[in-house]
């Protein structure tokens, strides 16, 4: 068998793919809180509710409509959204003129009772949720074998990433949101509705937690903790890449996954913490993060 | 014939006037800056808030856009009420604000900012139009909004506003730092937008500026208008004016 380092080839890799798949979450996830941050100047705590819920309702529209996969990847997502649009309407606009804590405090206290809610109704022990036959099985790419649904999760992260940053960077649309971004009240000035623009932002941040959820489901079980687990992590990739950057989040996101998945194949016991050693060097040498602007 | 034919969106006000202020106050928060503000500004002149520091133009112009959350009185454009409504409903109205900041955004490059503001009613320049008036931008389309030089930033500023169909607008201390070549190039842009029909609210520090641009000059102090001098009056009035500008 082939070895670098001394580690087969193929354990290297597949510590890899898993780390770059890991990254697809972070990068899905840090990407809507940092969209949501750059306008709203909210830290959505709810986030990893509202990626658990994306999982949450690709089941349900398995087990109670008989919609399978595909379709939960576009309805779900847009169900998060809704809600988020609900919830933004009704709670989160009244605390804009208020201090961080507030919105800090409401966005978590919601992530706690979604999953209340949600762990009332279905416990804890997770539903399984099986991978579309169209993506099961896997290749073998001769240094290692490669389950096709994992390399799709990839794909399918980097294109919605990528689409993001194109919409943000490159449209008209994305034009009004880094300006208003940068100076709300100007950009209302002009005759935007700025108000409008924030609720779609926080619907399309929370949906792309919702997506992430779906992508999820058939790899980690679906359970009411799975968010909570996993966005202490993102909080600590959005703050290595910057708050509120676009292009940060996501390149920080998949790197992080990378790192997390190398470190497992080097030194396992420190897989866990390394994103947070990382986050404290980070906050040491550049406080605005590796692609932050300075305040 | 009566005047009503003739401008039928003018309502009550004096002959032609597209904007009428009359006992406006305002606060930042607790702070009472504005004490009964009235002036009002005619179809097609150019008039400038002059001022010392601190005299509230600036004050002024934020609660004509509608800025200034806490505003109360009556600010009429072209003969409706304005003052609760928020500033995006007024800017939809036709008015155009150009800020004393110039607020030239850096996420944005020049075409992105150019670009910004959304049309609000048909009429304004094209592009084209803009870019002739101000040839020093057509160069710089793709430069990072804020790296261009202040002179630049201001004919940005300016530029952006006059796509959106806006006829009225509001440029604060547009030559504020400005070397006298832009100063001069700022006076042309304004002589020429009056030219061609635009409506122009000025705040203004620099008399010599004022007076080569100006058809009035609304006297700003402690929060109240306190004179008026038509520019044609302007030079009998000058030491006047220099004790109200404290120069």
């Amino acid at each position: 068998m082939t070895e670098i380092f001394g580690i087969p080839t193929a354990a290297l890799f597949g510590q890899l793919l898993l780390g770059l798949i890991n990254g697809a979450f972070y990068a899905t996830l840090s990407l809507g809180l940092a969209v949501i941050f750059g306008l709203l100047n909210i830290i959505n705590f709810t986030h990893g509710a509202q990626y658990m819920m994306g999982a949450f309702f690709a089941w349900m529209l398995l087990n109670y409509l008989g919609l399978g996969y595909w379709w939960a990847l576009v309805l779900a997502p847009v169900a998060v959204g809704l809600l988020g649009i609900v919830i933004e309407r009704l709670l989160i606009a009244r605390l804009y003129k208020l201090d961080h804590i507030y919105g800090l405090l409401l966005t978590f206290g919601l992530a706690l009772v979604i999953e209340g809610a949600f762990r009332n109704g279905y416990g804890v022990s997770g539903l399984p949720y099986t991978i579309p036959a169209q993506l099961a099985g896997g290749t073998n790419l001769g240094f290692m074998f490669l389950p096709i649904y994992r390399g799709w999760v990839v794909v399918a992260s980097l294109v919605v990433c990528l689409a993001t940053w194109f919409v943000i960077e490159r449209t008209r649309l994305g034009a009004y949101l880094r300006a208003a971004t940068e100076n709300t009240t100007l950009v209302e000035a002009f005759g935007v509705n700025v108000p409008r623009l924030v609720t779609l932002t926080y619907g399309f941040g929370v949906a792309l937690a919702g997506f992430a959820g779906v992508l999820a489901a058939p790899i980690y079980s679906v359970n009411p903790t799975m968010g909570a687990n996993l966005i202490i992590t993102v909080f600590a990739v959005v703050v290595v890449g910057g708050m509120g950057s676009i292009l940060g989040s996501i390149v920080t996101g998949f790197l992080l996954g990378l790192v997390e998945g190398l470190t497992k194949v080097f030194y396992p016991e420190a897989a866990a913490t390394v994103i947070f050693v990382i986050m404290a060097l980070v906050l040491l040498v550049k406080p605005a993060g590796l692609f932050g602007r300075a305040a | 014939m009566p005047e009503a034919a003739l401008l039928p969106e003018a309502g009550a006000e004096a002959a032609g006037a597209l904007l009428a202020v009359e006992a406006l106050h305002g606060w930042y928060g607790e702070s009472h800056v504005l004490h009964g503000i009235a002036l009002d500004v005619r179809q097609g002149e150019v008039a400038t808030l002059i001022g010392r520091n601190g005299a509230g133009k600036t004050t002024t112009l934020k609660a004509i856009i509608g800025i200034l959350e806490k505003r109360s009185g009556s600010i009429r454009y072209g003969g409706r009420e304005t003052i609760g409504l928020p500033s995006r409903t007024i800017a939809r109205m036709g008015i155009g604000y150009c800020p004393e900041e110039r607020g030239i955004f850096s996420s944005l490059d020049v075409e992105e900012n150019l670009l910004l503001p959304p049309v609000v009613k048909p009429g304004g320049l094209t592009v084209a139009e803009v870019l002739e008036l101000f040839p020093n931008l057509a160069e710089r389309l793709r430069s990072q909004g804020t790296k261009l030089s202040g002179g630049e930033q201001q004919m940005l500023a300016i530029g952006r506003i006059l796509r959106t169909g806006a006829r009225l607008l509001l440029l604060d201390e547009p030559t504020e730092g400005l070397a006298p070549v832009i100063v001069q190039q700022i006076g042309r842009t304004v002589r020429r937008l009056k030219a061609l029909g635009f409506t122009v609210v000025l705040v203004e520090q620099n008399l010599h500026f004022a007076a080569e641009v100006a058809d009035r000059h609304w006297v700003v102090e402690q929060g109240r208008v306190v004179d008026m001098v038509p520019n044609e009056d302007l030079e009998r009035n000058r030491d006047k004016l220099h004790a109200y500008l404290g120069v």
